[in-house]
């Protein structure tokens, strides 16, 4: 009788404890011990120190694939941020139709990624594609969208004359694609929360700031934004992290084996898989899931640093 | 006062137009999606797509690795978090932080490793791969201990002096008080299995073993200029879904206008 009450505790937390254990942190660790390691389809073939790192460093696709990911995280974060809040502040208080708008905005948040990438893919076709249809009724240029692979300053400067080269050319207008696609498919869950913190703020701030005649711009600047900060936090947080993450919409909407025109939407997430499922490269596949993952902590580390500073509770 | 009123309904306005046009973005996709579905040759396209690969079998698939996984995560979570919140023992810290820790590493980074652990298993090309590993979720464990912690330690005094067991007091008087963060974890966990895509791709390669969404991925290399029927694929694999997310809303439209006849 002891000694099951003893050892109850455990039996209650052990089918979760061992998926955890197997599932989770036995191939979190072995990412890690895999990265030094020479792994491939022909199986555990010894250890090599850190050449996967160094390899990593002179792999050029590799590298790209970081540009392509810091373009789109750059991109979709503040898109993310601004457009919820803008609706999440006309969305706020008393509102016919509300919880009618909430839920049209909620919808590609719940469809699958793989779905709504078969039918943006569609959309932006160049040949028979609406979004072309739709420019070229209105008297513009059709564009290749998908299938471009010149950066978007280059596309927008060289009628001036000016031909920007490198990162300066900006992502391609296949990857602004894909960024405009993930930022529709997370306005609606990001507006949610920040209605959900619009609605936390106190009605008396308002009235207060009412009463010393604050205009929409200084109410916004001295209420809204601060007691917002914890939520723009966790917004700011999550988006990075998701955005770090793509894979299906890179997959689906330029599918393999380039990873767009010219490797231009050959994001990490993506190119780590291509070596770990299409070459079974699992040791060097390791190390760039480990670089992945040591930039998620340095960016999660920053922002809790600037957020001590910054964030009001 | 009378001033006050033009001011408002041009506010109210403003605040509609762009909510509409924000509205206007966020369906014309869907509406795209529906209206090319049926262009040339109309609801038939919708039969040859669905017969021109097995999507019966994905959606078959699909619906049996949901629910078995979903039934998973509710009893391994509400075991693991009914301990975590409620009892007493050696090491429960440690190993919630061990627990928490996993959240904190996305899922790409450890999937090569798992495929590797999945091979010595001798599970890829499995539904015990499809299913098992995501049979609990650190996140629900989480939100469930959370909710479990603010059921007064009184009860389980008073229930225990009845002669109820710690199983009994779980089932009979601690789940059916957290009945809105099971739903919650229920609808979290059914939406990420019906729409998880990466996992199944990798584990998998026999088409009997296919769920909807690699099934319609590869629908769509394979018929990539026939958008008709693309299309109307993508219509009834999101269906079942958006139907199921449109039922929630009118609960929680509902709960919400209830609670705001109580205020």
């Amino acid at each position: 009788m002891k000694i099951r009450s003893k050892l109850g505790p455990y039996f209650y937390i052990l089918p979760a404890l061992l998926i955890v254990l197997i599932f989770r942190t036995l191939p979190i660790l072995s990412s890690f011990t895999a990265s030094f390691t020479d792994y491939d389809i022909g199986g555990f073939h010894g250890f090599v120190g850190f050449s996967n790192y160094a390899r990593m460093l002179s792999d050029a696709r590799f590298w790209q694939s970081v540009l392509n990911t810091l373009f789109f995280v750059l991109g979709v974060v503040p898109a993310g941020i601004i457009i919820p809040l803008f609706l999440a502040i006309l969305l706020r208080g008393e509102l016919k139709g509300k919880s009618f708008y909430r839920t049209i905005y909620f919808l590609p948040v719940v469809t699958s990624a793989v779905a709504i990438s078969v039918v943006w893919a569609w959309l932006y076709n160049p040949e028979a594609g609406p979004v072309n249809q739709i420019i070229t009724a209105f008297g513009g240029e059709p564009l290749l969208w998908l299938r471009e692979p010149r950066g978007i300053f280059e596309m927008m400067l060289s009628p001036m004359g000016i031909h920007p080269k490198g990162i300066l050319a900006g992502p391609s207008l296949a990857l602004v694609s894909l960024m405009i696609v993930s930022v529709w498919k997370s306005t609606g869950y990001n507006t949610v929360l920040f209605l959900a913190g619009l609605e936390n703020i106190p009605t008396t701030y308002y009235e207060a700031a009412k009463l010393d005649g604050a205009g929409v711009w200084g109410t916004f600047r001295h209420i809204t934004w601060p007691l917002l900060s914890p939520t723009t936090y966790y917004v700011l947080i999550m988006s990075t992290i998701i955005s770090f993450k793509t894979f299906a919409l890179v997959y689906v909407m330029t599918p393999p084996p380039g990873g767009g025109p010219l490797g231009t939407t050959n994001v990490i997430v993506f190119y780590l898989f291509q070596k770990a499922f299409d070459r079974f490269d699992i040791g060097y596949a390791s190390a760039i899931s480990v670089f992945l993952f040591l930039i998620l902590l340095t960016l999660t580390i920053i922002q809790r640093k600037v957020a001590g500073r910054r964030v009001h509770y | 006062m009378m001033s006050l009123n033009p001011r408002a309904t041009a506010l109210s306005i403003t605040k509609h137009f762009f909510l509409i046009l924000g509205g206007i973005v966020m369906l014309l996709p869907f509406l795209w999606m529906v209206n090319t579905s049926l262009q040339q040759g109309g609801l038939s396209n919708y039969v040859e797509a669905w017969t021109k690969v097995p999507f019966g079998r994905y959606f078959l698939n699909t619906m049996l690795v949901t629910f078995l996984t979903v039934a998973g995560v509710l009893v391994t979570s509400s075991l693991a978090a009914y301990s975590f919140a409620t009892m007493n023992y050696r090491g429960r810290s440690t190993l919630f932080l061990l627990f928490l820790s996993t959240m904190m590493v996305p899922q790409p980074v450890y999937l090569a490793p798992s495929y590797v652990i999945l091979a010595k298993l001798g599970w890829i090309n499995t539904y015990m791969a499809l299913i098992v590993p995501w049979t609990t979720n650190v996140f629900s464990i989480f939100l469930l201990r959370q909710h479990f912690r603010t059921i007064p330690k009184t009860l389980y005094e008073a229930a225990i002096l009845d002669g109820c067991g710690r199983l009994k007091y779980l089932w009979k008087v601690v789940l059916p008080l957290s009945k809105s963060v099971i739903i919650t974890v229920l609808l979290f966990n059914v939406i990420g299995s019906w729409n998880s895509f990466m996992w199944p791709l990798v584990v998998t390669h026999s088409e009997e073993l296919r769920v909807l969404q690699v099934g319609l991925s590869y629908f769509n290399q394979e018929q990539s200029s026939n958008f008709q029927l693309l299309m109307a694929a993508s219509t009834f694999c999101t269906m079942p879904l958006i139907i199921l997310f449109l039922m929630v809303q009118k609960r929680i439209v509902a709960s919400y206008s209830r609670s705001g006849i109580k205020d």
